[in-house]
């Protein structure tokens, strides 16, 4: 936007006539809450969906890396079959993390229709796409998350008998998840911001619906201003979420003693039936 | 297998007649020739480890015998917890045999993660499972890898959380318990897989002083009950008290070994007598 342009946007919001700011805004979103209303749907679908497949990939991933191949641990083709879908796994990374999301959308819209006939409607390549964008991202979060357990966790699964696909199930991605959470909910509030790059497959999500207002409108200004207004609720909106969701899966800090006639009095505290948690 | 189990019917005898329905099990399972009831439980047979160019383990032959308490002292260093997580295969042996009655389990395609439930560990740094509560610590590993029902783990969990006194905290997270307190579940959830021996690689070292008691009271308590052990330890005193056997580690070979009195009292080698007087002066 160009200096005038914003020069006269300030005199426009300054302006306290009926044609003032927010008398726009508010006609807007009277006449169009519609389209808006949709575009808000398809953009928190696409940046959910994404996440969520994006986390479901990027754990998968991080199970399959840490399999062991040392060469005790198996034949020489698991050896070889292992290093090949490590290798694969690699450049899927590298490629969908090293490519812009816009051009990803054009290619796999586009690409696949021309190379096996594959018509996508554009919110189902929109989910494809950023689904596939964002496990690549989860898979080197989710490599930290794994590197971040303390391998002694590892150890003592192993210690008791439990095969690696257990020990991840049940001991270290249970740990990964809760160790991934911040970064996991910075991805979603950028997928919530960036799936605006797929309007140029002509997903209908929210930028697209304010472009499509605006042309129609002609009113770009207040129409951008709440476009940007609505991405900051959703945004904050979905910040706060993740931080309730982050402090319930840290549980509770207190536990119950639970009674019984076989416990020696000399084990329970005194002062009460409950103890303080001591890690904070 | 042996009777030694069965010495204590106050003490942990609930677990006695599973345990070695358990271990006739295994050794049908993997083919075993070991007469039932003789010969040692596991074996190590010119056991070697090096990491990298470093040699820490030189070659040592070992056994442990049903109902033996062995423990095994040596400097820091001499190689002493890396031959038990020999055992147990967390450290693969760069060469030799460990056999499990008879059985070498270094063979290709030999199920580890079987032989694991055989033989419990108990860690220095505890390592409970972060995630999940004292109970769940005790019921994971019967039902993912021994295939317990839900049920009955949960049982044995309780029985066994009961034993080491800690029953009344199967709801916290181990975050919330004391060194102490968490080393006990620990030992309760080995002991929960009903193993055949019990491996402990010096269980009191991350403790703190007051501490050490509780812990070690537990682990005298199993020793008497008859249940099998090898426990990797600094304890001094304790060693001499609970075990049937003392194997002093140096520099990757076991030097020395003997009954506890005559390992303490009268130790054949100048370097089992430094490592004792050092000790004691330590």
């Amino acid at each position: 936007m160009n200096t005038s342009a914003v020069a006269g946007a300030v005199a426009v919001l300054a302006a306290d006539g009926d044609d003032g700011f927010f008398i726009q805004v508010w006609d807007i979103l009277r006449e169009y809450w519609p389209w808006l209303l949709k575009g808000v749907g398809v953009t928190m679908l696409l940046a959910l969906t994404g996440t969520i497949v994006g986390i479901g990939i990027g754990l998968a991933i991080g199970a399959i890396r840490t399999i062991p191949r040392d060469a005790h641990s198996g034949g020489l083709f698991r050896r070889i079959v292992l290093t090949l879908v490590n290798a694969l796994l690699a450049i899927y990374i590298e490629v969908f993390r090293g490519t812009p999301m816009m051009v990803q959308a054009m290619v796999v819209y586009f690409g696949l229709d021309m190379a096996f006939g594959i018509s996508l409607n554009v919110l189902h390549a929109g989910l494809l796409v950023v689904s596939i964008n964002t496990g690549a991202y989860m898979a080197e979060i989710v490599r930290g998350g794994i590197q971040a357990v303390d391998p002694g966790q590892t150890e003592a699964a192993k210690a008791v008998g439990m095969s690696h696909w257990a020990t991840m199930r049940s001991v270290v991605l249970p740990q990964t998840i809760r160790n991934i959470l911040p970064a996991t909910g910075n991805e979603f509030v950028i997928n919530i911001k960036d799936t605006s790059v797929l309007m140029v497959i002509g997903t209908a999500e929210l930028y697209f619906q304010g472009k499509t207002i605006a042309g129609i409108s002609y009113e770009t200004f207040p129409v951008y201003m709440l476009i940007a207004a609505i991405y900051l609720v959703l945004t904050f909106t979905t910040t706060r979420v993740l931080r309730l969701l982050e402090r319930k899966l840290d549980g509770p800090e207190n536990f119950t003693l639970a009674t019984s006639s076989t416990t020696p009095e000399s084990i329970l505290r005194p002062g009460g039936e409950t103890l303080a948690g001591r890690s904070r | 297998m042996p009777a030694g189990h069965a010495s204590d019917p106050q003490e942990l005898s609930a677990d006695t007649p599973a345990k070695m329905h358990d271990a006739e099990a295994a050794a049908g399972r993997s083919g075993s020739d070991a007469p039932a009831g003789g010969g040692p439980i596991v074996e190590t047979k010119d056991l070697r480890k090096c990491f990298g160019k470093n040699e820490i383990l030189k070659g040592i032959d070992f056994e442990v015998l049903p109902g033996e308490v062995v423990s095994v002292i040596g400097a820091s260093g001499s190689g002493k917890s890396t031959f038990l997580r020999c055992i147990n295969l967390l450290e693969w042996p760069t060469s030799g045999q460990v056999l499990y009655h008879g059985q070498n389990v270094l063979e290709a395609g030999y199920d580890v993660n079987r032989y694991r439930i055989h033989l419990g560990m108990v860690f220095q740094q505890f390592n409970l499972f972060n995630n999940l509560n004292v109970l769940q610590n005790c019921v994971i590993g019967q039902v993912r890898a021994a295939g317990v029902s839900k049920a009955e783990a949960k049982d044995r969990a309780v029985e066994y959380l009961s034993k080491v006194g800690m029953e009344p905290y199967v709801e916290a997270k181990p975050r919330q318990l004391s060194g102490g307190q968490k080393q006990r579940v620990a030992i309760a959830r080995a002991l929960s897989m009903q193993p055949e021996a019990l491996l402990f690689d010096e269980p009191t070292s991350a403790l703190d002083p007051e501490m050490v008691g509780e812990v070690l009271s537990v682990i005298g308590e199993l020793a008497e009950s008859g249940l099998t052990m090898v426990i990797v330890t600094h304890e001094m005193a304790f060693a001499r008290d609970v075990s049937d056997r003392v194997v002093f580690v140096d520099d990757g070979v076991i030097a020395e070994q003997g009954p506890p009195a005559e390992l303490f009292e009268n130790p054949q080698l100048p370097r089992t007598r430094e490592f004792l007087t050092r000790f004691h002066a330590g």
